[in-house]
């Protein structure tokens, strides 16, 4: 069974259409007991890095997420469910979940042109092959939309970067973990296509 | 480095496609559900669907309309027309519209915009605004003025100042649509949008007026918009959504190319 996290009541519907037009029939989950029998795992991002970590505790959903991970369960990350996989948050200055060590900041710029939130279809650069995000090519660009971006201190754990202003980790992971930053489900066909690879994941890099 | 967006405007009027010119004569030419589906395969970036249906009973359809969409097209939506309250916002996100379009009811009660971006988030509210050319003055001292109703009614609000608050208020995006551009196919008011676009720092969304693909490189460079909005030149048949994008991309500009 695939589990989609729902850890504050938030609007996951559109992650959930998106698997199952790729065929992967996901449930929403808030139970930490049920998320430990899970055979995937999707973590989406819903408000901020604060709330979420504070959901995330009251619901004692931040150790069963750890104990998942550490038993090979794939799990992916998307947004701000991705940010608060590393180690602490610039949002509201918040310890999350240290699964990839690192911090996660706000983009800075002195440039008055460059917008933020960084909101639109960007490119994403491959930097190591991954089952999760086969079939990306050159070019391929994918929706983001956040301020705040991962900076995982290996860059083992860097798997696909972004340019804004300088270049930014867009894809990051460890074993049986992957987190984008980029939002798959707004992604049209690219998007899709890394769900369904997703879906047939079974953990292993 | 982020692309530039074609964004593609749906007016839905009682669950059917409508085009407005000027916002009078609205005529129906199809189904909502295909053109988005088309669009979508066509390459379309973002999708906006306008609520003008007028009475209150028939809103319901629009959730369907929003719904059907979601299922199958997988691409940022925007929803907006008739948006009073959190409870109406929260509504159309729940039926799977990412981005929630306020427009006429934040002229009235500008409150609206706050209680959206704190229910839904900055980055899914979208100010919309009508705009209409009306020269300096000491009231409004941009020359432009906010109108609602579809443009029938004036508010005395200058355009300029409306769009700093609304973004002080929690927009994460302006939609700068031109009262006397709409249906003209004479080119989006590009000064009137670089004006807007530099005095901000959220992204814009030109609209009215796009008649050639020159109009949209126009005002995303000159205009300085982040994404342009079309309607009846893609509705009608007149281009395709991937001629105006590649024509945007052959001439420099970055643009996702499927």
């Amino acid at each position: 069974m695939t589990l989609i996290l729902d850890y504050e009541a938030g609007n996951l519907a559109s992650v959930r259409r998106a698997c199952a037009h790729v065929g992967l029939q996901a449930q929403y989950c808030a139970d930490p007991d049920q998320l430990l029998q899970a055979e995937r795992i999707i973590f989406p991002g819903v408000g901020a890095a604060g709330s979420a970590m504070r959901s995330l505790k009251q619901r004692g959903l931040d150790q069963a997420l750890r104990e998942v991970i550490q038993r090979g369960t794939p799990v992916l990350g998307i947004c701000l469910g991705m940010q608060v996989s590393l180690t602490h948050s610039q949002e509201n200055d918040t310890p999350t979940l240290n699964i990839i060590p690192g911090q996660v900041r706000r983009f800075a710029f002195d440039r008055k042109d460059l917008k933020i939130p960084h909101m639109g279809w960007n490119e994403v650069r491959v930097l190591q092959a991954h089952p999760v995000l086969a079939g990306i090519q050159p070019g391929d660009e994918f929706y983001f939309v956040h301020s705040y971006f991962p900076q995982p201190i290996s860059n083992d754990a860097v798997l696909a970067v972004t340019d804004y202003e300088g270049e930014f980790a867009c894809a990051v992971g460890k074993d049986n973990y992957i987190g984008t930053q980029f939002h798959p489900e707004k992604s049209a066909q690219v998007g899709l296509r890394l769900l369904a690879n997703f879906a047939a994941w079974d953990g292993q890099c | 480095m982020l692309s530039k967006r074609v964004i593609a405007c749906l007016d839905v009027r009682d669950g059917k496609l409508a085009k407005s010119v000027k916002f009078v004569d609205t005529k129906d030419i199809g189904d909502p559900v295909a053109k988005a589906r088309e669009y979508y395969e066509d390459g379309l970036d973002e999708l906006v669907f306008y609520d003008i249906t007028a009475s209150s009973d028939k809103r319901n359809i629009m959730l369907d309309v929003v719904e059907a969409v979601a299922d199958q097209v997988f691409i940022p939506l925007s929803v907006g027309g008739g948006v009073r309250s959190v409870v109406d916002a929260t509504d159309l996100r729940l039926a799977g519209a990412e981005k929630i379009n306020v427009n006429s009811a934040a002229v009235a009660r500008p409150e609206l915009i706050n209680e959206c971006a704190e229910a839904i988030g900055n980055q899914n509210v979208v100010l919309s605004m009508d705009i209409q050319r009306v020269g300096v003055n000491p009231e409004q001292p941009s020359g432009y003025e906010i109108v609602i109703n579809g443009g029938r009614t004036a508010t005395g609000k200058d355009a300029l100042a409306w769009a700093i608050e609304g973004e002080r208020r929690g927009a994460g995006e302006l939609v700068i649509n031109s009262i006397d551009a709409d249906g003209t196919k004479d080119g989006y008011e590009i000064a009137l949008t670089a004006m807007i676009a530099e005095a901000v720092r959220v992204p814009v969304i030109a609209s009215g007026g796009a008649g050639v693909p020159e109009h949209l490189y126009d005002v995303l460079t000159q205009g300085s918009a982040d994404a342009a909005l079309v309607a009846s030149m893609v509705h009608y048949g007149d281009y395709k959504v991937s001629e105006l994008k590649q024509y945007l991309h052959d001439e420099g500009l970055k643009i996702r190319i499927c």
